[in-house]
């Protein structure tokens, strides 16, 4: 059966961990037309029989904390039945089984093992977990959530499916290595309220930091993996995405974007400036597109706390010649239809250039690959278009890809040090990408 | 022994517009829905991109999302006494063959028909008597009436997007607007699209001869919109990329764009793609159907159990359906009695080239339905008293954007058609040739009609539908008139050469491209001896089976016919959700 086809993989595979996405800035645009009437929007449904409250409590933990995400199977699509491919740099991961199911899946497993796995990082036998299950964000969590969670998932109908996580080359799948990784990198500590902050704020904190993972993608990592703690949230590299710095930066981060903004991207997966693509799409799309709009203003209140990043130095005087007239020509002939002719995209679609940090940012990346590899938008329940950039892999060289992207990163107030030609390719290769000249998929 | 899938609630037909738009009533009502589709799945982001579509050679000249005469194709001739054909080419039979079904790939004129096109049998005898109609024409009233349908085109007009200007605003007339049409409740739900030179001239000229020119409801989009269902969409870039293409940036109104993405996130909707339903299974008594019958793309056979069938592919494929399906009684030309593949309709095309002498039209410049059009020779718009005939035409030009291939034939009577003469030529005619077009009524004849082929098949051993048609009488006298219209403002607009054209000079023909507007053959209407449906599109033998689309046209309107296409199906899902799931029975006795 082919039932739902491509769109089902689109929202069902899953991707690594959580937050990135195309961040922008611009100026106000006039508001898109729009009829009178409009419906009320899906809700995705509770299950039918939750009378437990505790239940439907963990349901939300779970969702909050995003554990279909990586525990789903992309090729079955079935919840939390596990074997999605996380690619870390050390090697290939594959999710586990969290069903129910006693043979494949945790439906033997007790509270206390439940606990300290999401506590401790610590299989059912004690083994360690690799920390791409986010147990250092876990490890926060309250007691009452940890055990809602539990309760919950106890109800996630068995599915049987055996997966064999361990797929890292020597010496990384030792997993007695992470004795020593996690006596470096993590600490087991819940989540302390700060006195001095609002209950809002501290419920932003706990969501962010304990259930959300946040940082998971947008921390920088050193080079074993760890997280740079001092640095939290100021963006990172991720599966050749660049999770963006998500700080009250105005020149790396999103100092530019209103409380609104915040929530707004992550109700609907855009706002007047950004669109979310890539694994941000998806955290928006199965997580928190469903929390609750109070829960979405505290992490905004939370997020426009932090710390902000370091300021980008961006050049004085924006790149000119012949690199910005070829990028102009490859602007105008293939992004123009849907960026818009000022760069300002069409909202709720496409993304803004104008003052946009993420397209702004030295670590290009995140751009690149869009470009070559293309990237959907968030599907929600306010926003089901499910827009898309398209690969333009097959018909732009790395020396026109790096053109236009040089130019986007000059042009309107934009500065930014150009793209170069082996920036591009490397990504091309990374991503093993056909070259310029094949076609994206058979004619029919 | 078919493999049988669990029932559903309803099971639906084809997922272009009619399905797309009647599984989004049916799944919001709660209901559990499958739909079948014969093609692949298709979407905006993935298979159209900009990066991708405008590709004339592929899309235009290949025709590369159409189904392949090879799969199914009609066969066809001009009168009973002939042997039928296999039709080779596309032409009569543009059928979609993908998600989103022909709707993907249809121009996007967005039309309302008149209140006339629904009531042509009493609205003539009213003002001119019976003797109006020539012999062995078959006019009937629909049993739906304009103001029926005015809610549903409203809703159909939002969920597409459609860019136009009313011109007849709850009973007031609007200059600019299309003064002739039926009172609408609400304005378009965006600004008409921009003007080219073209369809200024054209304007200025009807204008100046007195007539009422007005800019064609387009479903592309003039600026950012967000339909009902929450669907965003891009303003349109004018690429002129439309017809026979998809629209990579979600500018153009199609299932694939406005409804199926809405779809895909409904937990009670599934699709089946490349799966081909060869019929609906009937219950032993006849009286309901119990599901449909598909094949797979690996050949295997389906049973897709249901309590209620959708017919929603394209219009033939719907009559034939009805007929390997054995509901409702086959029309027999001999006696004039049945009535599925009775009173098939067309459309007339008659009208003008014309050449300037140094204009700049910048046709590469353009949108599928960016067109300028006059009424006051359409429907019923004038007084036909000693005229012969009824109906007419719409008046048209298109700014479509010219195809550089397709437009290289497109030269002055008399020039080469090679070498540096012919070139020379075609840049000239490339700014300076175009036409226009009379898309005119087609009204059925007794002698026009589908019925299954006694000897062709398709790929699956099955009869080929085929089609006795030719121009009859009426269709004639309206053609000749609107060619005389046609060459009066080409003139006027200044054309150095005006050459008149009229494809009821002679017989139709699947090889000759008039129009791929093919309607009727399961029509609806108010007795269930002259008609297949009744006014709710519902079977009158079989009432849990629904048929949507042209074929319930009792006769085509001088208009494109997706409008009212998408009303009606519609205003047959409300029948359904508000009566028939409590009913389950006809919705009008018999």
């Amino acid at each position: 059966m082919t039932l739902r086809s491509r769109a089902l993989l689109a929202t069902a595979a899953l991707s690594l961990c959580l937050p990135l996405g195309l961040v922008a800035s611009a100026e106000t645009e006039p508001a898109p037309v729009q009829t009178k009437d409009v419906d009320t929007p899906q809700v995705v449904e509770a299950p039918k029989t939750a009378p437990d409250p505790a239940i439907e409590r963990g349901r939300y933990i779970a969702v909050a904390a995003d554990c279909v995400a990586c525990h789903s199977n992309p090729k079955s699509g079935k919840p939390f039945s596990g074997g999605y491919a996380l690619e870390t740099p050390f090697g290939t991961l594959l999710s586990s089984n969290i069903t129910s199911d006693p043979e494949t899946g945790i439906g033997r497993w007790t509270e206390a093992e439940f606990t300290r796995a999401l506590r401790e990082g610590l299989g059912k036998d004690g083994q360690h977990l690799y920390p791409a299950m986010p147990y250092t964000s876990y490890t926060k969590m309250s007691d009452q959530d940890v055990h809602d969670l539990w309760l919950y998932m106890k109800t996630v109908p068995p599915v049987r499916n055996a997966v064999v996580t361990n797929q890292l080359p020597f010496p990384f799948n030792i997993r007695a290595l992470l004795m020593g990784w996690n006596l470096l990198f993590f600490e087991q500590k819940r989540f302390q309220p700060r006195a001095d902050k609002s209950a809002a704020w501290n419920r932003g904190a706990y969501l962010s930091d304990a259930l959300a993972h946040c940082g998971a993608c947008h921390t920088p990592k050193n080079i074993l993996g760890g997280d740079k703690s001092s640095e939290a949230y100021q963006g990172e590299v991720l599966q050749s995405w660049y999770a963006p710095d998500i700080t009250p930066s105005k020149t790396g981060g999103i100092g530019d974007w209103s409380k609104d903004d915040i929530v707004q991207y992550l109700k609907i997966g855009s706002n007047r400036m950004a669109v979310a693509s890539g694994p941000m799409a998806e955290a928006v799309t199965n997580s928190t597109q469903h929390l609750t709009d109070a829960d979405l203003a505290a992490i905004a209140d939370y997020l426009q706390t932090l710390p902000p990043g370091p300021a980008t130095e961006a050049p004085r005087t924006a790149v000119t010649g012949a690199v910005m007239a070829q990028g102009k020509r490859v602007f105008d002939a293939q992004c123009k239809a849907c960026h818009a002719s000022d760069g300002t995209g069409i909202r709720h679609i496409t993304p803004s250039f104008p003052g946009n940090t993420a397209i702004q940012s030295n670590e290009v990346a995140g751009i690149v690959r869009t470009v070559l590899a293309g990237g959907r938008g968030a599907i929600t329940a306010e926003n089901p278009t499910g827009a898309a950039m398209p690969s333009f892999a097959w018909n732009l060289s790395d020396q026109q890809i790096a053109a236009a992207l040089t130019y986007i990163r000059n042009s309107w107030s934009n500065r930014a040090p150009p793209v170069t030609a082996e920036a591009v390719a490397s990504t091309r290769k990374t991503l093993n990408l056909n070259a310029v000249g094949r076609a994206p998929h058979p004619a029919p | 022994m078919a493999n049988v899938h669990p029932k559903v609630d309803a099971v639906i037909v084809g997922l272009g517009w009619c399905g797309s738009l009647m599984a989004e009533e049916l799944t919001r009502a709660g209901l559990t829905v499958v739909a079948i589709e014969r093609g692949p799945w298709v979407e905006t982001a993935v298979d159209f991109p900009p990066s991708v579509d405008m590709d004339e050679l592929r899309w235009d000249t290949r025709r590369a999302m159409l189904l392949p005469p090879a799969i199914e194709t009609i066969t066809f001739r001009n009168d009973p006494t002939q042997k039928a054909l296999p039709a080779r080419d596309w032409h009569f039979n543009e059928w979609g063959y993908n998600v989103g079904g022909s709707g993907t790939h249809w121009a996007g004129m967005a039309w309302r028909f008149l209140p006339f096109d629904f009531q042509p049998y009493s609205m003539t005898v009213e003002r001119y008597g019976a003797a109006q109609f020539v012999d062995g024409l078959i006019v009937q009233d629909w049993g739906v009436t304009y103001d029926d349908l005015e809610p549903f085109y409203d809703r159909f007009e939002k969920i597409a997007g459609v860019s136009g200007k009313a011109g007849n605003l709850k009973g007031e007339k609007i200059p600019g607007g299309n003064i002739f049409e039926g009172a609408r409740s609400d304005e378009y739900p965006l600004p008409p699209l921009k003007t080219t030179r073209l369809t200024d001239l054209f304007c200025e000229a009807s204008a100046s001869l007195g007539y009422h020119p007005f800019m064609v409801p387009a479903g592309q989009t003039s600026a950012a919109y967000t339909n009902p269902l929450g669907v965003r969409m891009g303003p349109c870039t004018y690429c002129g990329y439309c017809m026979y293409y998809g629209c990579g940036n979600w500018s153009k109104s199609t299932p694939n764009n406005c409804v199926v993405p809405v779809l895909m996130q409904r937990k009670n909707f599934s699709v089946l793609t490349e799966s081909t339903v060869l019929r609906a299974n009937l219950a032993p008594d006849g009286k309901t159907a119990t599901g449909v019958t598909y094949v797979d793309k690996d050949n295997k056979t389906w049973e897709q159990p249901a309590d209620i069938v959708v017919f929603s592919a394209f219009q033939m494929q719907n009559v034939r359906l009805m007929l390997l399906s054995k509901i409702g009684k086959p029309y027999d030309h001999a006696t004039g009695e049945g009535v599925v593949g009775r009173a098939y309709s067309f459309q007339t095309v008659s009208g003008a080239n014309i050449f300037f002498e140094n204009e700049y039209l910048n046709q590469f410049i353009g949108a599928g339905a960016l067109s300028a059009q006059i009424d006051d020779f359409n429907g019923d718009n004038f007084d036909h008293t000693g005229m012969d005939f009824i109906g007419g035409a719409g008046i048209l030009v298109v700014s479509r954007g010219a195809r550089p291939i397709g437009n290289a034939d497109f030269l002055p009577p008399g020039t080469p058609r090679w070498g540096s003469e012919w070139k020379k030529a075609y840049t000239h005619s490339f700014q300076n040739g175009t036409f226009i077009f009379g898309q005119g009524t087609s009204f059925a004849h007794k002698d026009a009609y589908l019925d299954l082929d006694p000897e062709y098949k398709d790929i699956h051993g099955l009869p080929l539908l085929r089609l006795t048609y030719d121009y009859n009488e009426n269709d004639r006298r309206s053609a000749k008139l609107i060619e005389d219209k046609s060459v009066e403002i080409g003139k006027k607009m200044g054309a150095k050469l005006v050459v008149a054209t009229n494809a009821t000079n002679q017989h139709a023909s699947p090889y000759q491209l008039a129009s791929d507007h093919t309607n009727g053959g399961a029509v609806m209407g108010l007795d269930p001896k002259t008609s297949a449906l009744n006014r709710f599109q519902q079977s009158w033998d079989v009432h849990n089976v629904f048929v949507l689309g042209a074929s319930s046209f009792p006769n085509n309107a001088g208009y494109n016919p997706t409008g009212t296409v998408g009303a009606l199906t519609l205003w047959t899902a409300k029948a359904i959700i508000e009566t028939y799931l409590d009913k389950r029975g006809p919705l009008v006795a018999n």
